[in-house]
This record gives C-alpha cells, structure tokens and sequence, in this order.
C-alpha cells in the first residue's frame, strides 16, 4: 500500500468526477459515491498505518552538525530488504561520499545528546513530469510518518462529516455539488499530503484554496456568505504570494528541484547561503500564516463560519488550516535551520504563534455565536501548533494536530447538531439548558469541551503538555508562560460556551430534540478518539513518536523530551482554576453584571474586542480602500498621461517621419529616378527616331554605305 | 584583251548605278539606274564565263538570259507601283514618300 | 587584237560616260534615251564577247521593250513637261562617297583576283566550230536541258509579274 498511496487521493478524485456527472440521478444524490469513496479511502489509510508500523526501523541518521556550513558529517546505512525506492536520491550520493568522511572519526555527530536510533525510512516513488534545461520536474508521492498519521486523521474526519452531511445537508439546493466539492476538497488535502514535491504540494494548496472558497459560500445567495467566502480566498492568497516566492527561492537554493526532501537535506548540510535560507522561510512563512490563520491574516477564519458547520468541521477544525502547520513540519530543515530555532530565545516562528494564541483566545471570550467561538479556538490552537514549532517541539506540534482533530472536530460537529435542533447559532438567544433535550450531543461536547482545555487523561492534555515541556526545555520559557495563560484562557471561554448551550433555562423559541444517528453517530465515534488518541504517545508507549519520527527531525538533530510530572501538575493546576473560575462565575452565577456600564476601561477593552481588534477596518477600509481609490486613480492618470502619451506620441512621430519619407524620398528621388528614366529613354527615342525618315532611298544609302565600309573591312584585315 | 577590262567596266557601271539609286529622286530615274546595275552583272556573267570555256560561256549566256527576264518583269511591276504612287500622290517624288517616318 | 582592245575602248567609254549622263541628267526623258545608249553599248560589248544571242535578246527586249516601258512610264506620271527643281535628292553627296567607295574597293578586289588573266582567244576556231560552241543552238540546248527548271521558274515569275502589274495598275 506505501508504494501505492497514490491510490488514496485518486479516489476522492475520481468520485468527485462521479459524483458530478452521476449524482444528481442517484437517490442519495451523490452522497453514496462520496462515503463510499472516502470510506475505502480511510481503510487503506488505516492498512498505511499498518504497513508503516511493520516496517522494519532500518536507516541510521546522525546529526548534522549545524555549526559549521558546508561539511556534511551524516552517514547512514541502506535499507536491506526494501527497495520501494524507484527514484534515487540525491542525497544517496551524498551519503556514500560522506561515509568516507566521516569514516576516520568515532562516528558521534557533535550536536546530538542521542544516540542516533535507527528510523523507518521513507517510502518514496517519483516519476518525471517533464524536464526543461536540464531541470526534471517529478511527480510522486512520499510515505512517512507523519503522512500515513495524516492521511488516516484526515480520511476519518471527512468520513465522519460526509456521513454528518448526508442528515445535516439534507433537503439543501446544492446537495449533490456539496458532496462533489467535499471529495474535491479531500483530495487536494491528500495530495498535499503524499506529494513529494514542492511542486505538487502546491497543487493541493491551491486545490483547497478553491475548495474552501465553493464551500463558505455554498449559500451564495446570501451576501455575506458569498463576502465571507472571497475574505478566505483573498486573505489565504495573500499569503500564498509568500508562499510562491518562498517556493521559488527554495527551488534554487536547493540546486534547481522541488524535491522536499532534497530541499530539506540542502538546508540541513549548509548548501544553501544564509540570507537566502533567511529570505526563503520568511516567504514560506507568511503563506503558513495566511492559510493556518495566524496574526495578522487571521481575520478569514471566523468569518468563514458563513459556510454549513460540516465544511466548518471539515475544513476549519481539522485539515485545511493545518496546511500551513503540515508545510512548516515536513520543511522543517528549512526553516529549523533558517531561523536558528536549536538557539532558543525568541524566534518568528514562535513569536507568530505565541501573538495568535493571546489574541485569539480574548477575543473568543466575546462571541455570542457559538461557532465563532469554536473558530476562535481553532485560531487560538494552530497558535499553539505554529508555536510549537517555533521552538523545537517538532513532534508536539504533530501531537497536537492530531489530537486537535479529532476534539475540534467533534466540538463543530455538536454545535452542528445543536443548530440543527435550535436553527441558530446565536448561544445568548437561543440556547440554553440544552443537555436535558439533547443528551448525547451534551455529553460528547463535554468531553470534547475538557478534551480541548487540556483535563487529564484526554486528549489534549497530553498534546498541550508536550507543547510546553518543549518549550520550557529548549530555552522557551517565555512561550512557555504564554502556553499556560493559553491554556487558562481556554478553560475559561470554553466553560462559558457550554454554560451558555446547554445549562441554564431555555431561552429559545423551539421545541429541541436530539438529532438522528447519522448526526449522532460521528460525534460518538470522535468523542471515542477524544479520550484515546492522547495515549498514543503517552510515557513508556510512546507510539506517535516512534511513527513519526523522520529523517529531517534526527537530521537536524531535534530533541525529544519525555513526559515529566511536574510540568504536568503545574499546567493541571493552571486549567482546574481556570475551570473553577468559570464554573464560579457562570454556574455559581457570580458573574459580576454592568461592568461595562459602570467602567470606561472595560467598555473600551470590550469595543477593542468586539470590534476584533479593528483589525477588519484596516484591512478593507485602510488598505483595500486605499488601493482601490487614490492608488487607483493615480494608476488610472499615468496610464492615460503617461503610457497613453508615450504610445501615441510613437504614433504621431512615426506618421509624420512618413509622411517627410514620402515627399522628399519616395516622390522626388524614388519616383525622380523612375521618371527620369523614362524621359530618358524618350529623348532617347526621339533622337534615335530621326534616323527613321520613312526614305527608301536613305535607307538604302545607309545599307550601301554599311556594306562598303564592311566589305572594306574585310579586305583589309583578312 | 584582259578580262579585268570588262569586270572592271561592270563594276563602274555597277557603282553608277548604285549613286543613281541613292542619289536621284524621280521613281522611274531610280528603276533606270537598277537597270544599269543589272546590265552590269550581267557583263560580270559573260566575262567571266567566256574565260572560262565553251560550258562556262554558255551558262554564263543562259544566265544573263533569266537576269533579263528578270529585269523585264520587275520593270514592270516597279512602274505599276510608281503609277500607283502617282495616282495616289500626283507626284514620283521619293523624298515625299515618307509615311513610314518616325 | 587590236580591233577588238580598240572597239572595247570604245564601247566602254561610251557606255561609261552615257551612264554617268543617266545619274545626272535633270530631264527624265533624255535619261531615259542615254539609257538607250548604254543599253546599246552593252549589247554591242556581248557582241564582242562571243555572246550574239544575249546581244540580240538585249537589243530586242531592253531596249525594245524595257525602256518603252519606261517612257510610257514617264509619261503617265510627269505633272508637268519640262525640267522640274533637281531630279537629284539631299543625299547625293554621300551617295557619291559611296559609290566611289565600292569602286574603289571592287577595282582593287578585281585586279587582286584576275590580275592578268587574258579572255581565250577565239580566232582560230571556224565560224562552224565556234557557233556549235557557244552559239545558239546551245544556249538553247543548255536552257532546256540542263537549265530547264530555273526556266520554267522564270516563266512562271514572268507570269506573276503580269498578272501583278495589271492588278497593281488597272483602275477600279
């Protein structure tokens, strides 16, 4: 299945085509095609996983040592039995000419504290697409760890909102072209996924770019969906010009191919020059923020919850905004290397991630919306996974993206299936005291709810908790700090979201009831997943780790550091009194009333937040409304004077040089000449004419005379 | 006696002719001097074959005989065309003949 | 020998200077009769060559006929009787030049060729001998046996010219 893993996103890819030609006359209309598709498209993810865990750990990586440039210290040794491989690498030659090198010293690398373990290597199959100037363009996929992880999240995911949909969606307008866009969009989060180029990669980028952009405005009609729909677009491509010219730098920093993990090796050994490095990850960087809606691009995200709560699901919970988290993981050598994150301290990385995580979570304390909180959150925890990255914490991040799926997921699958039984989304109106109607929902929120703000033993705690060991141990201690205010702060707006849905009195209008199994079902199972997936890599088992574990992470020589009780305890403690401050503030009903009213400072802090940082009014009324009226004008004014001028001055210069060329040379010399000859020629003719008198006698006089003096001719000289 | 004497009596006839032909502007003067020509060739004729033996001499006769014959007719048909010119042009000046001129 | 170098000289002489009388004569009609003269003198020079036959032809139709034809020809086209302003053309300069150019040139090519070579004498032959040679009979012979179809060819130009010339001239 590894060397064929091309086979997942072919799938949805062609159920999309299916479901578009065929749907509509199927009696589920279209749906069949999709869970069908993506449900087999999950059990071979599921035989990936498998298959990777048996592979045999075979590949010895040694660290690089990243103090000095251009000396590659790493060996390693083949992998035996295997030989998947039908495309070599680059780097194979480089590792055989570096044995030699290596071969006279002890073999230590002098980064490394580990010794270096033997890995599962990656599976890889590359064709060439085409070659231009001697520059092979391949396409193929490239298997590991983290990719078979993903594959297998995101195929449950999309199974679980395919089947939510089918209840969720039902009766809709759009039915059968939802479904096809579902499948569109799943293939091109698979395609990022497996690809093995750079090149590729974008591909599926793009593809879910689009995605995004058809299924936020799947009810167009109304505008603002349809303005929600091109914010996403346009705030995402905004990134994505960073992320295209950070592409290109990388391309010929790394010796003309987009090959990742050949870009990954370049900026490992020191091949490529600092400030290109510098330059190319800053760029890569700011298409990571567009797409996983880190400060200052944030702004997308929540607006994008005008799309139908699956797509919020799908796309804003668990795949699409953990792109650009995904992009900076398997890039990692890159910008591992590029923003000197082993140094500790401060980096951009984690600066961005560190911002998003505050801001996010304070503004999530002012939402009336349900699914805004949720969006808010998420933007709060791809903080968290941004930051993550940003200081070392490779595999935390990865944790945590995995654990946030399936917990984030299921806390916007339940707020769909509370819209569904309130038809709103509005907590403050129309909620409240819900978990009497709606038991199931209630207690898989709840889990995903604790699951979320990092309460032993699920999932999240031991994702988060790895997040701030990482920090604290690689010389973080700032993001450190700024994990655990996080985590308060998520505790705290997370228990006023359910204090709001589901206790209290019922403040709507409606008779609730709890949804139907094909809603119910999914959130059961992601509930399931939300308690178990933390042990996954919890102490002593330590599977996730082991999985993922690639060749870039021992490459570059990043630390591991096991679970330790005491930071644990310390960010426990932290979320119980964040949990028991909201619990005394909204259940105890000690929420103190009018503070706005009374204080100046909090009214002004409360607008700050409610109006989001005002971050919207700089974007389309400084920025957009700048460029589209002076900038506009004035780029409207030199094309007109400027350019207009230019070209048909070259106009009228060129009709009057003509016009000058035709007088004097064409009419006087050109047709002078022509004239002139045949004047000539007539005068010519004239004079010749008077020979011609029309007198025999004359002509005869010339014959005679000619003959004479020829004939005398001939007797004189013959 | 030297046969040159006749040859070259034959070619001063001849060239008399010719300067008549050139030089005179009557049409019927210009056919007189073409008759002085033919005469001319045909003393060349007998000259030349009586020096050469009795075959010779007779040839040289018989041909002087067509030379005459020939003259008489292309008298004729030359006076008929200056009647027609006459006729036409009330006049055999040569010299105003000049319709083919350029 | 003598009789006949002399009577030559004579003959010559007239011939030449009644030709030269027919070129520059400004009365067609006394051309016409100088014309006579030479014709005559020509003739009588066939005489002396042996050639009776061709003399007689010559004084029979030249003259006879030939320069009849010529005064009638005279005749029917003079507007008026008399001398008229110059018979001679504008060219008759360069028309001497060439004449006397071709003369010279001939004579020269003429004494370069034949130089000395003497006519056969024929006074030693009878009378019978000499006719049976080149005397009628076999100019006659010659014409219709050897020379029979340049004959027939001449006839038969005679003819066209006829008819030629009645056509060209008649009035319709």
């Amino acid at each position: 299945m590894l060397e064929n893993i091309w086979v997942v996103p072919g799938l949805t890819f062609a159920s999309f085509w299916l479901i578009l030609f065929f749907g509509k006359r199927l009696p589920k209309g279209g749906a069949e095609i999709g869970i069908a598709a993506v449900g087999l498209a999950f059990v071979l993810s599921s035989v990936a996983v498998v298959e990777w865990n048996d592979r045999p750990a075979t590949e010895e990586v040694e660290a690089v040592s990243t103090g000095e440039h251009g000396e590659a210290e790493a060996h390693g040794s083949e992998p035996d039995a295997h030989e998947e491989a039908e495309d070599e690498h680059s780097f194979g030659e480089v590792r055989a000419l570096a044995v030699d090198l290596a071969a006279a010293e002890a073999g230590e690398g002098e980064a490394g504290e580990h010794e270096a373990e033997p890995i599962r290597s990656a599976v890889e199959r590359n064709l060439t697409w085409f070659s231009f100037g001697g520059v092979d363009i391949t396409v193929g996929t490239a298997v590991d760890g983290l990719t078979v992880i993903l594959l297998f999240t995101v195929t449950l995911i999309s199974l679980l909102v395919h089947v939510f949909s089918t209840n969720y969606m039902h009766g809709d307008v759009r039915f059968t072209y939802f479904f096809a866009a579902l499948s569109l969009f799943t293939t091109g989060m698979l395609l990022l996924v497996v690809s093995s180029s750079l090149l590729q990669a974008l591909f599926g980028w793009e593809l879910m770019g689009l995605c995004s952009f058809m299924l936020i405005g799947h009810w167009w009609e109304k505008k603002p969906n349809s303005d929600a729909a091109m914010k996403a677009f346009l705030t995402t491509r905004t990134g994505d010009i960073g992320l295209l010219v950070g592409l290109v730098i990388m391309f010929f920093a790394a010796g003309q191919t987009f090959d990742i993990a050949a870009v990954n090796e370049a900026a490992l050994t020191g091949a490529m020059g600092e400030t290109v490095l510098l330059v190319g990850a800053s760029a890569l960087f700011v298409g990571v923020i567009g797409k996983s809606a880190q400060f200052p691009l944030h702004t997308w995200l929540p607006d994008a919850m005008a799309g139908p709560t699956p797509v919020s699901a799908l796309i804003h919970a668990a795949t699409m905004v953990v792109a650009g988290v995904y992009l900076v993981a398997r890039l990692y050598g890159v910008f591992w290397t590029a923003f000197d994150i082993e140094a500790g301290g401060v980096n951009p990385i984690a600066v961005i991630g560190g911002i998003t995580v505050l801001i996010a979570a304070a503004l999530a304390f002012v939402q009336t919306d349900i699914k805004k909180v949720l969006a808010y959150s998420t933007v709060s925890q791809l903080g968290y996974m941004v930051m993550a990255l940003g200081v070392g914490a490779w595999t935390a991040a990865i944790f945590h993206l995995f654990t946030h799926a399936f917990f984030k997921g299921l806390l916007f699958l339940g707020a769909g299936s509370v819209s569904h039984a309130v038809h709103s989304f509005e907590m403050r109106d129309d909620m409240g005291g819900l978990r009497k109607f709606m038991p199931t929902t209630f207690v898989t929120f709840m889990i995903g709810s604790l699951a979320l703000a990092g309460v032993f033993p699920l999932a999240g705690f031991w994702s988060k908790d790895e997040i701030l060991l990482g920090a604290a141990e690689n010389g973080y201690r700032l993001f450190e700090v700024v994990g655990l205010i996080g985590a308060f702060m998520t505790a705290a707006y997370m228990t006023r979201c359910v204090y709001l849905t589901f206790f209290g009195s019922y403040r709507g209008h409606g008779h609730p009831h709890e949804s139907p199994p094909p809603i119910t079902v999914p959130l059961i199972i992601l509930a399931v997943f939300s308690v178990g997936a933390g042990l996954l890599n919890a102490p002593g088992f330590e599977k996730f780790f082991e999985l993922t574990e690639n060749r870039v992470f021992l490459l570059a020589g990043i630390e591991h550091h096991s679970f330790e009780i005491v930071p644990a305890v310390v960010s426990s403690v932290v979320v119980l009194a964040a949990l028991a401050l909201g619990g005394l503030l909204f259940f105890a009903g000690r929420l103190p009333r009018g503070v706005t009213a009374r204080s100046r400072a909090a009214r002004a802090g409360y607008r700050l937040l409610a109006n989001k940082y005002y971050l919207d009014h700089l974007y389309t009324g400084v920025v957009v409304g700048s460029i589209k009226g002076p900038i506009a004008r004035a780029a409207y004014w030199a094309n007109q004077k400027v350019i207009d001028g230019v070209v048909n001055g070259v106009g009228v210069a060129s009709t009057r040089a003509g016009l000058w060329v035709y007088r004097h040379i064409d009419q006087r010399v050109v047709d002078g000449a022509v004239n002139g000859a045949g004047f000539g020629a007539e005068g010519f003719g004239g004079i010749l004419r008077t020979i011609q008198t029309g007198r025999v006698q004359q002509y005869g006089a010339l014959l005679f005379g000619a003959t004479a003096v020829l004939a005398l001719g001939l007797v004189i000289f013959v | 006696m030297l046969v040159n004497q006749f040859l070259i009596l034959g070619a001063v006839l001849f060239c008399i002719g010719v300067y008549g032909v050139l030089a005179r502007r009557n049409g019927v003067l210009v056919l007189m001097s073409i008759e002085l020509i033919l005469n001319a060739v045909n003393i060349n004729l007998i000259a030349l074959g009586a020096l050469q033996g009795p075959e010779a001499a007779v040839t040289g006769q018989v041909f002087s005989l067509f030379v005459i014959t020939i003259a008489a007719a292309e008298v004729g048909v030359g006076l008929a065309i200056v009647l027609l010119i006459y006729r036409n042009r009330t006049t055999v000046d040569l010299d105003e003949v000049d319709l083919m001129k350029g | 020998m003598l009789a006949q170098n002399l009577s030559f000289a004579v003959l010559a002489t007239v011939a030449t200077v009644a030709a030269l009388r027919v070129v520059s004569t400004r009365n067609v009609v006394h051309a016409a009769l100088y014309l006579v003269v030479v014709l005559a003198s020509v003739g009588a020079l066939y005489v002396l060559l042996a050639a009776e036959f061709v003399a007689a032809v010559q004084i029979l139709i030249y003259i006879g006929a030939i320069v009849v034809l010529f005064l009638f020809g005279i005749m029917l086209t003079r507007p008026t009787i008399g001398s008229e302003h110059g018979l001679d053309n504008d060219q008759r300069w360069m028309a001497g030049v060439t004449g006397l150019l071709l003369l010279g040139l001939l004579s020269f090519v003429l004494v370069d060729g034949f130089g000395d070579r003497q006519l056969p004498r024929l006074d030693g032959m009878s009378r019978e001998a000499l006719t049976a040679e080149r005397g009628t009979a076999a100019v006659a012979d010659s014409i219709f046996s050897t020379y029979l179809v340049p004959f027939e060819a001449v006839s038969i130009l005679l003819l066209a010219a006829l008819v030629g010339a009645i056509v060209l001239a008649r009035r319709d």
